[in-house]
């Protein structure tokens, strides 16, 4: 059984196309892991035993019935998914890690979630994550944190730390998760295995419950490139329902995977290795620069600027946004309501102090504030000037480079309850990535290292927008010269 | 003290746009369903739930806009207002504040004989709020969101108007304009139409303004003269008094006859508005005015014209029927069927307004269709039907759907031709039973016949022609 | 910048947050050191730069005038915390 928890998600969706292994059996196998491992990780919120179990008999059927009429299903049919807690599952609790949520069961599935579905996964569960998504180390949930499957006394990272944990646990070939200023690309950073954040618009939002909208989205977290762009295959679409939805979005990733850089112009910016860069991921990230060299790609180090200017206006942004977005919370519709209460407003009020935790409150107080009357202008219309100055320097620098490449984070994972105490040091540890998300960029973050701890390093590809296919062929380039340990939970 | 007041007015004026759904998801905007029926993720503010625009009702706002002289914003965005209220199911209102799809706009309206212009200051799309219902019995109140989505283009004026006349004058002309283009149907009373007051008062010959107030809650022209005449008397009062004019807003209410000022100490009315990052810019272009301009429709002064060159009406009716599209529309409809104008103008200025006067109904409210009302009147000069027969019919009909007036009278036996051996036989009766009207007749006094058709009538039950049944006697008789 | 007990409960309205004392003192510190980190935007000379709302090209989304949603009322109430065949029930809104 544990072999089968091995493979990639491609690996297995072949095996279960051939008829090697059922849907069954591979379902079967992930929630053994499930039982066995989360007690140490807690990297699931939900888990669906007797619906995965039931979904994969059918998936069995289908593709049998499929093979007996000679045609060919998703690669990643049959194959078991975890799903991160803030993307709707009809009829499955979507709680966002929030006692604000906990009992909320939406009537309607997310885009996103609704192609995997299309394309045979079948849903083991929802994971853990940073209360609202906003956290970097999944410790922000709810309903407790999430452990590093390489060290249990260290976070996976966030805020999609469930579902980067669970891959790299053995517990799912693959999960999904959602990234708004780092949150794919930094816990798939931390617990070794690989992420990719789309550009914006190329993944549907619709069903992803809100953090920043203008920044948010979902995407792909698993062992390899490959099982990346096989997932970003099917999470591509043109979706009517989002109105930031891209029509051209839908394509074939696979295509991209040839383990060639030959020509490729790849950009180191300085000022991504400056003060607070942690020595060991350093020197991971330059050495997997010095790889692709001697792949044949032209690596040269430029200035990309405006990299100090990106936390200050990512939190104004994403915190304005999330103020709005998550007002829809107020104890009437759905979810947590208070108790006891005097009034209207008495209601709201308790209702959202009690069903919020701190850093969610803490984020909706700063929001409000930026964007109220009088401060408008000097924080939140500044930071979105800033915005488009930081989507030129990386205009400039894409007219010159076909990726950039860096570091996804200053550290490796941290000790658990290291950085909560003081918010501003957390906030700087998504230096590298939150830019990524104003610009509106793809990133890839897949391993290149480990540190003296054994913990595992991440490399970040960048691309212009809508130039996937140059960095999954960069990473798949690269991991065809690395190998990846598992971590041994 | 002797002051002299100068009122100054400024409106902001709601419209309900008539399209089939709502502004942002497919839900229908009908109204009468079931509470909540009419709902989805989107207009209940489902967590993921994402808006996406309604074609028609962009289509629908520059039509308004150019129909009122605005300038078109190229560029437009929708912004969040955001604000706590259990109507609102996201507790943001998508509206536009920062780039509205109109701008600069004016109409010209006319006060015993004096024409001026109210401007405009902009026209922006925005979502309705859902209901809320309150149960006198206990301490609840109860959400619908069937209205929650609903669009609405929302016509802030220029604080241009100095009179209550003034304000009817402009509401008027904002509702003809909007009612001849179809965009809406603007009823005061259900709320497809709503004004709002802003109102302030300051000294006859200043050039600045007072503090105003905004009055919400105005369902008919009569509240609107009512609350502004009582406002003007309240902001006065605390003038003379010397006291302050506090800015807010105040609910008027109907039934009392005063206004009270509706916000607490929780509203901080600071809504932080910012750009919806869910929605994308919209560009118009110029194809899009273009073809929007193109069907445009014959505006009232357009058909004013027309209706005295074509149909030669005295200009009383005219003024009369154009004053309401939806009897234009008839009229014109049914000259299209092949009726004479002026007869079916009889019917609109005659039948057709007294029963809308004496029932209080609205002209957007009136049901039959102009082909019915030619075929009406083609059954009465055929004599198919009587006068009276006939305006027995129109009265069903105005007041139901689709009643087809050659079947009703068939159905229920009304037609004069009905059975003409019956009536024959009737005639023959009448003349036995009235030998003293034979006789007068004979004897030269016509008149008498009238005695005799009388009790045709009676004995018929109107189901026959008074002209017709003359001509049998007489054919009798002489 | 200093944040005062004044703009914490002027902000608790605006976002319907209701803070204990222990609450409001780190809400103060927190938003004051993040307002002061953020103020590090003023460095730069952004004047002339347009406000980017929106990062990508992508304009005029519309959808068709067309009834696609049918009566999904019972599904939506599921989730409400309190609610009868009326509708959500929320504490009285109006006297
Ligand atoms: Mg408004
Ligand atoms: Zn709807």
């Amino acid at each position: 059984m544990s072999d089968i928890m091995k493979l990639t998600a491609v690996e297995l969706g072949s095996k279960i196309a051939a008829g090697e292994i059922s849907s069954v059996e591979a379902t079967k196998a992930s929630l053994d892991a499930i039982g066995n491992k989360d007690k140490k990780i807690h990297a699931f919120v939900t888990v669906d035993t007797e619906g995965a179990i039931k979904r994969a008999e059918e998936m069995d059927k289908l593709i049998a019935a499929a093979k007996a009429e000679g045609k060919t299903l998703s690669p990643l049919a049959g194959v078991p998914i975890a799903i991160k807690d803030n993307m709707n599952v009809s009829g499955m609790l979507t709680t966002c890690s929030s006692k604000i949520l906990g009992n909320f069961v939406p009537t309607f599935t997310s885009t996103a979630v609704q192609n995997m579905i299309d394309a045979g996964v079948v849903i083991v569960g929802k994971t853990n994550m940073d209360e609202f998504a906003m956290g970097s180390t999944t410790e922000t949930s709810y309903f407790g944190p999430t452990y590093n499957p390489y060290d249990l006394t260290r976070v996976p990272g966030g805020s999609s730390g469930g579902s980067a944990a669970s891959v790299a646990a053995d517990e799912v070939p693959m999960a999904l998760g959602s990234d708004t200023g780092g949150s794919i690309r930094q816990p798939a950073s931390f617990c070794g295995v690989t992420g990719i954040k789309p550009t914006y618009g190329r993944v549907s939002r619709y069903g992803l419950i809100a953090y920043g909208s203008s920044l948010d989205q979902i995407g792909p977290i698993a062992k390899d490139t490959r099982d990346c762009a096989a997932m970003l295959s099917v999470l591509a679409s043109h979706d009517p329902k989002d109105s930031t939805s891209y029509e051209k979005s839908a394509d074939n990733f696979m295509d991209a995977l040839i383990p060639d850089v030959k020509g490729m112009k790849i950009g180191i910016p300085r000022d991504y290795f400056g003060e607070g860069l942690d020595e060991d991921v350093k020197t991971s990230v330059l050495a997997a620069a010095e790889t692709l060299k001697s792949l044949g790609a032209e690596v040269e180090e430029f200035d990309l600027g405006m990299v100090e200017y990106a936390i200050p206006a990512y939190y104004i942004i994403a915190c304005a946004e999330a103020s709005s977005n998550l007002e829809r919370f107020d104890g009437v519709k759905y979810g947590y309501r208070t108790a006891e209460f005097t009034d209207l407003h008495n209601m709201y009020k308790k209702t959202r102090s009690e069903g919020f935790g701190a850093e969610v409150k803490r984020r909706i107080m700063l929001g409000s504030f930026v964007l109220s009357s009088g401060y408008y202008d000097a924080y939140y219309v500044k930071a979105l000037r800033v915005k488009n100055l930081i989507k030129q320097a990386f205009d400039k620098a894409f007219e010159k480079y076909d990726v950039i490449l860096g570091p996804v984070a200053p550290t490796t994972a941290l000790k658990c309850g290291e950085s909560l105490s003081d918010p501003i040091k957390m906030y700087l540890g998504d230096i590298y990535t939150v830019s990524v998300n104003l610009a509106g960029l793809p990133g890839i973050s897949t391993p290149c290292g480990y540190d003296k701890n054994g913990m595992p390093v991440g490399l970040q590809l960048l691309g212009q927008v809508f130039e996937e296919k140059k960095i999954l062929r960069a990473a798949y380039a690269f991991e065809s010269t690395f190998t990846r340990k598992s971590a041994e939970i | 003290m002797s002051k002299e007041f100068e009122v100054v007015i400024g409106l902001e004026v709601h419209v309900e746009l008539n399209t089939k759904t709502k502004i942002f998801c497919g839900c229908s905007t009908a109204f009468g369903g079931a509470p909540n029926t009419h709902t989805c993720p989107v207009c209940t503010g489902m967590p993921g739930s994402l808006p996406v625009l309604n074609k028609e009702v962009l289509h629908k706002a520059i039509a308004v806009g150019l129909a009122t002289n605005c300038n078109i914003t190229r560029n437009s965005k929708f912004d969040r207002k955001n604000y706590f209220y259990p109507d609102n199911p996201q507790n943001y209102q998508i509206s536009q504040l920062y780039y509205p799809i109109c701008r600069d706009g004016k109409v010209e309206i006319e006060v015993n004989g004096e024409k001026k212009f109210v401007r405009i200051h902009e026209i922006h799309m925005e979502e309705d709020a859902g209901k809320l219902v309150h149960d006198e019995w206990n301490e609840n109140s109860y959400v619908d969101f069937n209205r929650s989505g609903v669009p609405l283009i929302e016509i802030v004026s220029e604080p241009d108007m100095r009179s209550a006349d003034e304000v009817i004058a402009y509401l008027s002309k904002l509702r003809e304009t909007i009612q001849y283009l179809g965009a809406s149907d603007c009823k005061l009373n259900e709320g497809s139409m709503r004004a709002d007051v802003n109102l302030s008062l300051r000294e006859k010959g200043s050039e600045e303004f007072g503090t105003r107030t905004e009055t919400k809650n105005l369902n008919s022209f009569t509240a609107i003269r009512h609350s502004i005449e009582n406002e003007i008397a309240r902001q006065s009062d605390l003038i003379l008094a010397g006291e302050k004019v506090v800015q807010e807003t105040r609910r008027w209410d109907d039934v009392k006859g005063y206004s009270y000022p509706m916000r607490s100490k929780e509203d901080a009315q600071d809504y932080r508005y910012f750009p919806d990052p869910d929605l994308v810019p919209i560009i118009v272009t110029d194809e899009m005015i273009d073809s929007i301009k193109a069907e445009e429709p014959e505006f009232r002064a357009e058909k004013k014209i027309r209706y005295k060159e074509e149909y030669d009406l005295p200009d009383y009716d005219i003024d009369q029927i154009t004053a309401e599209k939806k009897m234009a529309d008839i009229l014109d409809e049914g000259v299209k069927l092949g009726g004479d104008p002026k007869k079916i103008s009889n019917w609109l200025m005659g039948e057709t307004m007294r029963l809308m006067k004496e029932t209080s109904t609205d002209a957007t409210d009136l049901k039959f269709s102009a082909d019915n009302l030619v075929k009406l009147i083609k059954l009465n000069e055929s004599k198919e039907i009587n006068n009276a027969v006939a305006k027995e019919v129109f009265e069903k009909a105005v007041f139901s759907d689709n009643l087809d007036p050659e079947k009703y009278v068939a159905d229920n036996g009304l037609s004069t031709k009905a059975d003409a051996g019956e009536l024959e036989a009737v005639v023959k009766k009448a003349i036995d039973a009235n030998p003293k009207a034979v006789e007068d007749y004979k004897a030269g006094k016509k008149k008498a016949v009238g005695a005799i058709v009388g009790f045709v009538m009676k004995e018929m039950k109107g189901k026959c022609d008074p002209g017709t049944v003359n001509q049998m006697i007489s054919s009798i008789l002489d | 910048m200093t944040i005062t007990d004044e703009t914490i409960e002027y902000v608790g309205i605006l976002a319907k947050l209701e803070l204990n004392d222990e609450e409001k003192e780190a809400a103060k510190k927190d938003m004051s050191e993040m307002l002061d980190y953020v103020n590090k935007l003023n460095e730069l000379d952004v004047s002339g730069v347009e406000p980017m709302s929106h990062s990508f090209p992508i304009t005029n989304v519309m959808r068709e005038d067309e009834v696609t949603n049918g009566d999904d009322s019972e599904n939506m109430l599921k989730n409400a915390p309190e609610k009868t065949e009326n509708g959500y029930v929320v504490p009285k809104t109006f006297a």
